[in-house]
């Protein structure tokens, strides 16, 4: 935070020294403090999807795949939210599936973040051809649209899974996850890029380089502190863009694969009942939208006071 | 008389928002202004300069307020008036040149498409009016070609010439009070007497009152019928332009006024064989197939300063990038006490890294803002030094104490917690952590009030003779060169046109360009610019480039 309007921070008197000092756990405090109700809100819905989803098997009246009742059981004591179209509590899956779509959204993420990341900022830092090969290259895979090009490889890695002896269904998720992982680091890449080109053409980056300092030194001291506030944001957003493509890809049934519990295969098996005035469905589809509105609140809040804007 | 009043602002405060406080930035400030005169306000960054100048619009920027007081513009109490009643009055009434003349023109359109914006818009004139009334302000402004300029867009003209453009611009509906906001602040000291006389003119002719915003007084001195000087957004004096350059009853104001009494110690000649530290031998570079520097050569001895001066552009710091080996040369080569360098930084080892370190204008973007102070010098000493732990931080710690500025205090603040003057003394700071032998300083002083800029050279100066250093200073102020340097290289077109110790070149004769460059800085005297203007006219000096 530059403080411009602050006259003690350009009074010409050098040498008269600046008001108070603040710990980096002060700081962080007040900024909570400041918080909008918005960001609250989406600070506390996130907290209780995190606490769910930790402590699945406490909260679930009944097993992840475990076959309780009849077929699509209306809401009773018994099963608070009805069952299924194979007769499982829903309660139980929709709290199940926190865990694994969250969890897998979230992993997915991590990986793009740090493989897009680390590609854009050597290309910012290091231009010239390497630059031009991996922008090129993304190119190239941005070119297709998304769904269809996870679809496309999702389905050739499926394909090839089966063909092994004893798959084990984590291979569909790690499959899963990689492929996502690529196809959404080259959004992050370029934001990452463009973040730290223009950052690479401060002072204090040539500064070090002449003073010698190696590429790691540059990038991990120099660069990355300076560019971390608009990633984290980014960060946000990107995990609701995983987090939807993944119900998505699931509804369309190449996502998370069945028995495990998903919101969007959740959504795509009860399906049928909104033709019946059921809102069944809407469930796990109404879990999917608190937490991209929450995530989005709070990110913006972030964006907010990372780009430095005051009142 | 008090019709002639155009302009009374009565005990103005303002205040502006930092953090959750409101914080006067304006301490009650009275400003009487009549029909037809021009006011200089001075006073250093921070003063509240500008802000009083966009007041005197009725306007205070995002996060300011109008905390009280009056500001009537011919009767009407502005503080009191709609936004609505305002707008009207603004471009109108009043208008504004702005610093950046770059920043304020729209780059998508034609500078007479936005000179004719205003007069349009307020009813003034209709479009084709307001079209050739252009070309004759353009023309009394002295731009060339004053019928076919405004058909350029803002990239196709000078600096000069956009800043007597954006002139005309606030001229457009014959404002009676023009407010000027450090508008020559951006410009080489050449390009300045253009503008500065071409604005004088303009304001003499139409009549206009004209609010005079800048830190140099040696420019307000040529504009300005009476100066008010502002500190802490405070009234330090008043007085007609005359009465305060010669007899300033305030000890602030006479600060100000000796400020350019600096001047470092004649040091001893180097003997003439001693092997210079840093040495540019016949260096040519270009910037791909643009040729920047043509066989540039000059030595550069130990504990001694070699300033090297010309405009934006003559290739000064060019040749300081071939030095640091971020330009490599295309030919000639660069000699570090007798040993020819690597022409890439890349090549360089660590200890010819080391030896040459440098210091930039900027100190904002110099200062990584995501490290505290202590690392940022530390980096250096074990970098290079390969000290660590408590010899590390007593390094450090000495460092901090030989800028001035308390260990304890400074050690774990962030850059931007210190004021322009505390970053680039952490800038020098970091310099001389890597204990060089050689400095270049890139116009240091350039972005820094004039006390603060002494206290910097005072300190450059100290450690000059404290450690023997060579500094290469590269400045367009002359008054800087006048006060540090031993010698001095003048630049042009990126060749070195004159070149010698400081004596020789402020005597005469000159070459035409230094002559050009020397004639052209501001003097305190109320009656230089005019001395000056009717000098050139006659052809006693050079008033024109000579040609590349």
């Amino acid at each position: 935070m530059t403080d411009i309007s602050d006259p003690s921070a350009l009074s010409a008197d050098a040498e008269a020294p600046r008001v108070e000092q603040e710990t980096a756990a002060k700081r962080t405090l007040r900024a909570f403090r400041s918080a909008p109700l918005t960001a609250w809100f989406g600070m506390i819905v996130i907290a209780v999807y995190i606490i769910v989803a930790l402590f699945a098997p406490f909260f679930a009246p009944y097993g992840e795949r475990e076959i309780v009742g009849d077929q699509f059981e209306l809401r009773s004591a018994e099963f608070l939210l009805g069952t299924d179209n194979l007769g499982r509590d829903l309660l139980s899956r929709l709290i199940y599936a926190a865990r694994n779509t969250v969890g897998i959204a979230l992993m997915t993420t991590f990986l793009a973040f740090s493989l897009g990341g680390i590609l854009g900022m050597l290309a910012a830092t290091l231009g010239g051809w390497v630059d031009q090969i991996i922008s090129r290259i993304v190119d190239v895979l941005m070119s297709i649209p998304y769904i269809i090009f996870a679809l496309l490889f999702l389905t050739v890695a499926n394909t090839w899974i089966g063909q092994m002896d004893d798959p084990s269904p984590w291979l569909y998720t790690l499959a899963l996850i990689l492929i996502m992982a690529v196809l959404d680091s080259t959004r992050v890449y370029r934001l990452t890029r463009a973040v730290a080109m223009n950052i690479v053409v401060m002072d204090y980056v040539e500064a070090a380089r002449l003073r010698g300092e190696g590429l790691l030194h540059i990038i991990r001291k120099e660069i990355l502190p300076n560019a971390v506030a608009p990633l984290i944001a980014e960060f946000g957003l990107r995990f609701c863009f995983v987090f939807l493509s993944i119900s998505a890809l699931s509804f369309l049934g190449l996502g998370i694969q069945p028995p495990t519990a998903d919101w969007g295969s959740m959504v795509k098996d009860n399906a049928t009942l909104v033709s019946f005035g059921e809102i069944i469905p809407l469930y796990p589809a109404c879990a999917i939208a608190l937490l991209t509105v929450a995530v989005n609140f709070v990110v913006d809040w972030m964006l907010h006071r990372s780009s430095g804007l005051k009142e | 008389m008090s019709d002639d009043i155009l302009l009374r602002m009565r005990n103005i405060r303002i205040d502006g928002k930092t953090g959750d406080d409101w914080l006067p930035i304006i301490k009650g400030v009275d400003l009487d202004l009549k029909r037809g005169e021009v006011l200089g306000l001075i006073g250093e960054s921070g003063a509240g300069k500008s802000t009083m100048g966009l007041a005197a619009m009725g306007y205070v920027r995002d996060g300011c307020r109008i905390a009280g007081g009056s500001i009537e513009f011919e009767g009407t109490d502005l503080a009191q008036s709609s936004v609505a009643y305002c707008r009207k009055l603004r471009g109108k009434k009043i208008a504004y040149v702005a610093q950046s003349a770059a920043a304020s023109f729209n780059p998508a359109h034609r500078l007479i498409e936005q000179y004719s914006e205003a007069p349009v818009i307020h009813g003034v004139m209709n479009r084709n009016e307001a079209d050739s009334d252009a070309a004759d302000i353009y023309r009394r402004l002295q731009l060339p070609n004053p019928d076919e300029i405004g058909f350029r867009y803002p990239h196709q003209v000078s600096g000069g010439q956009l800043q007597r453009a954006m002139t005309a611009m606030a001229m457009s509906c014959r404002p009676d009070l023009i407010i000027f906001d450090e508008p020559t602040t951006a410009l080489d000291v050449t390009t300045q007497i253009e503008v500065l006389a071409a604005i004088r003119d303009a304001v003499d002719q139409f009549g206009t009152a004209a609010i005079y915003i800048t830190h140099d007084l040696a420019v307000v001195a040529q504009m300005a019928d009476k100066i008010m000087v502002l500190r802490y957004g405070e009234l330090v004096e008043e007085a007609d332009t005359r009465t305060m350059l010669s007899a300033p009853t305030q000890a602030y104001t006479k600060s100000l006024w000796a400020v350019r009494s600096f001047k470092s110690a004649a040091k001893v000649a180097p003997a003439p064989d001693a092997t210079p530290v840093v040495s540019l031998r016949n260096v040519s570079a270009s910037y791909g197939p643009v040729p920047v520097l043509h066989g540039v050569s000059f030595d550069i001895h130990k504990g001694r300063t070699v300033a090297v001066v010309g405009e934006s552009g003559s290739g000064k710091s060019t040749a300081a990038r071939c030095i640091t080996g971020l330009l490599p040369p295309t030919e000639g080569e660069v000699l570090f006490n007798g040993q020819a360098l690597p022409p890439s930084f890349k090549k360089r080892n660590k200890d010819q890294l080391r030896q040459a370190q440098m210091i930039y204008q900027m100190a904002d973007t110099a200062l990584n803002p995501k490290q505290r102070i202590r690392d940022i010098i530390s980096r250096p000493v074990e970098f290079y030094l390969g000290l660590s732990g408590k010899a590390k931080r007593e390094r450090v710690d000495a460092l901090l104490d030989m800028i001035e500025m308390d260990p304890k205090v400074f050690g774990h603040r962030y850059p931007q917690e210190l004021s322009g003057g505390q970053k680039q003394r952490i800038g020098i700071a970091r310099a001389l952590a890597a204990e060089p032998e050689f400095i270049i300083c890139d116009e240091v002083t350039s972005a820094l009030d004039q006390l603060v800029a002494e206290g910097i050279l005072r300190l450059l100066d100290r450690l000059q003779s404290e450690l023997g250093l060579a500094y290469m200073f590269i400045t367009h102020d002359l008054a800087t060169v006048r006060s540090i340097a031993d010698e001095v290289v003048v630049m042009q077109h990126g060749k070195v046109v004159e070149q010698g110790p400081k004596e020789e070149m402020f005597r005469p004769p000159h070459h035409p360009y230094t002559d050009l460059l020397l004639s052209s800085v501001p003097e305190m005297d109320p009656d230089w610019l005019t001395g000056l203007l009717a000098a050139r006219e006659r052809g006693d000096v050079v008033g024109e480039l000579p040609p590349a």
